[in-house]
């Protein structure tokens, strides 16, 4: 840039070159400072969600009797920290399979394929996927398609005669 | 009167110095053959700005809460004045700019313009690309319907298999460890601040290095790009036979520009735009979720991958494509530039249009889909209103068969078609499908009568070419 620097006629000192070279890397360190302070902030919001903690609650979905042996019906339960403006997206959907008098088990909704809702369908005792036709037996376990994993379950318990769902995060297949 | 117009114009142009600064600009010389096929990316820059204006009118009413977004669409689409042809003109602005950025690429690609001095027009360009599809996407996402939900769903999950990061990923992708409050709010800035940002900053960056550069000459073959001679033999060009940008060349841009508008505005008067699924509820799990057209042959790839090279490819396929785009201009920024001494270059071309158009038909037709509105088959085509036979037909619907086979074009196209089963298999050779099932098959042998089982060996049976 040396170009824009009107010639004067007298020749430029070292100690003026060192000035225009003190006064260059002022002015780019302190853009770079000012860039960092209003960038933490930035960049910590932008993440947020990564810092958040994983709470996890016990929701009742329904009375023991409410379900019967053998059967397979769709509960549905409320995040653990719903924010106010969440609506009906703080609503989960599960699974709930009586196998005995106090042996239940809850599957998580999600296809580990890709995420879709399976569905369940009583007579075949199978649950399907609508996205690219994964199929799951009654237990969860892959019957055909791409899925890679059986359907992840929830953690449940009888409670006072309430069936419990531990709230969890959507399950992700992840590869390690 | 003229004349003091006249005089008020010279004097505020002298103030504002548009003249002085925009004439030359627009009056830079071009080669005198750049003809139609240049239109392609000033039109792709009018999609753009209809987006800008039709998004900050649909920003007046639109609610990015999770609560209350999709109520507010409702509402645009159906009850405010002007709401739904605004819809109408942002979602056929976008599929436009989508055609139009992937058309303006190809022709920049087919006609070697991105060779040596202009490959980083290229390089800002395929960035655009991607941060298009990009908005895009997450536009659909803002729709917040049923499917938006489900989407948000599907993205998670792929970002979640990128190896050890992904969880990560997938968790950002949600704003949180499940959808929430924060998931829509966060697609809407992305949307409407972030990625607009960044096209705002590439496109002034891409139009001065057109500036720049100069409008490529549409190639000759056998004039091949030299990087030591180009320059100079580009500006002697230029001063031979360069013609000034305006008028002389921008009124194709302007005539092209105006047509595209005017069918982005028919098309949202006349179709609309697209209808709105389902309430975001994610314990209604009777959704479908599917993306868009301009996605919808990437979502056929995803189901016709073989599951074992999924991981692979869900990763590995955008990165490559990303990476061999952004690698053209340093593989090959000299040499010929005319198409018909580029075979490989044509070739493809064409390659990737027909894969994208085949999977883009697999994709509309999804027949990997489960057929859930399959109805318990009707009498006529049963052929028996009782016994066996009719027993067997209720089952073949009851146990799921019916979802993925299909029976005189009733049912689903997963399995095969058992129309007439009955003549190419035995009956040992059901029951054995049946009972242990197939790749792509459940095994059905826990959960079925012997008596069942006889019943539906007797529907498929009597399953027979007429
Ligand atoms: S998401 Fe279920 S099969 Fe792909």
């Amino acid at each position: 840039m040396s170009s824009g620097v009107p010639a004067s006629g007298r020749s430029e000192g070292a100690e003026e070159i060192r000035r225009r070279d003190f006064l260059t890397r002022l002015c780019l360190g302190l853009s770079l400072f000012a860039g960092l302070i209003v960038a933490v902030p930035f960049v910590g919001f932008l993440i947020a969600p990564l810092l958040e903690r994983v709470v996890q609650v016990w929701r009742p979905v329904g009375s023991v009797d409410q379900f019967a042996v053998g059967t397979t019906s769709k509960v549905s339960f409320v995040d653990s920290s719903p924010l106010p403006w969440a609506g009906v997206v703080a609503r989960t959907a599960a699974w709930l399979r009586r196998d005995g008098p106090a042996q239940f088990v809850a599957f998580s909704v999600n296809c580990t394929h890709l995420g879709c809702p399976v569905r369940w369908l009583q007579d075949a005792e199978l649950f399907l996927c609508p996205c690219h036709g994964g199929v799951y037996y009654k237990d969860g376990t892959v019957a055909a398609g791409p899925p890679p994993k059986p359907l992840p379950r929830y953690p449940v318990r009888v409670r006072n005669g309430q069936v419990e769902i531990l709230t969890s995060p959507l399950p992700v297949t992840t590869v390690r | 009167m003229r004349d003091r117009l006249r005089r008020a114009w010279e004097v505020l142009d002298d103030r504002l110095g548009v003249s002085k600064t925009l004439g030359p600009v627009l009056r830079h010389p071009v080669p005198p053959t750049a003809r139609w096929y240049y239109v392609l990316g000033s039109a792709t820059l009018f999609a753009f700005i209809v987006q800008v204006v039709t998004g900050i009118a649909l920003a007046l009413m639109y609610i990015p809460s999770t609560n209350n977004a999709y109520q507010t669409l409702q509402f645009i689409t159906h009850d405010a004045p002007f709401g739904r042809v605004l819809r109408g003109i942002h979602y056929w602005g976008a599929s436009a700019m989508i055609l139009l950025i992937g058309l303006h690429m190809a022709r920049v690609f087919l006609m070697g313009a991105y060779k040596y001095p202009r490959e980083a027009n290229w390089l800002t360009g395929v960035v655009l690309f991607m941060v298009t599809i990009v908005i895009a996407f997450t536009g659909q996402l803002l729709r917040w319907d049923q499917t938006a939900v489900w989407t948000v769903a599907v993205t998670a999950e792929q970002a979640g298999r990128i190896p050890y990061i992904g969880g990560a990923i997938a968790h950002f992708v949600l704003a949180g460890d499940t959808w929430s409050g924060e998931t829509l709010s966060r697609f809407y800035a992305f949307h409407v601040f972030f990625i607009p940002a960044i096209i705002f900053v590439f496109v002034g960056v891409h139009l001065w290095l057109v500036l720049h550069h100069g409008i490529s000459e549409p190639p000759v073959a056998g004039r091949p790009v030299d990087p030591g001679t180009y320059r100079a033999w580009y500006h002697a060009m230029l001063e031979r036979e360069g013609r000034p940008f305006w008028p002389d060349a921008a009124w194709r841009d302007v005539v092209f520009g105006v047509g595209i508008i005017t069918a982005i505005v028919l098309l949202a008067v006349a179709v609309g735009p697209p209808q709105l699924d389902q309430p975001p509820d994610p314990t209604q799990l009777n959704a479908d979720p599917r993306p868009d057209w301009y996605l919808l042959w990437y979502f056929a790839a995803l189901a016709l991958i073989p599951p074992k090279l999924e991981n692979a490819f869900m990763i590995a396929g955008p990165l490559l494509a990303a990476v061999v785009l952004l690698a053209i201009p340093f593989v090959s920024n000299r040499g010929e530039r005319s198409p018909s001494r580029r075979p490989w270059a044509v070739a493809s071309v064409g390659v990737v249009c027909l894969m994208i158009a085949t999977l883009w038909i697999a994709g509309v037709r999804a027949p990997w889909s489960p057929d859930f509105s399959a109805r318990l088959l009707p009498e006529q085509v049963v052929g028996a209103a009782s016994g066996p036979v009719a027993a067997g037909a209720r089952l073949f619907h009851d146990k799921g068969c019916e979802y993925c086979h299909a029976i005189a074009g009733h049912g689903g196209n997963r399995g095969p078609d058992l129309t007439d089963v009955g003549d190419r298999l035995s009956t040992d050779q059901m029951t054995w499908r049946i009972l242990n099932g197939g790749t792509n098959m459940p095994a059905f042998a826990n959960n079925m009568t012997p008596q069942q089982l006889d019943e539906l060996i007797a529907f498929l049976k009597s399953r027979v070419r007429r």
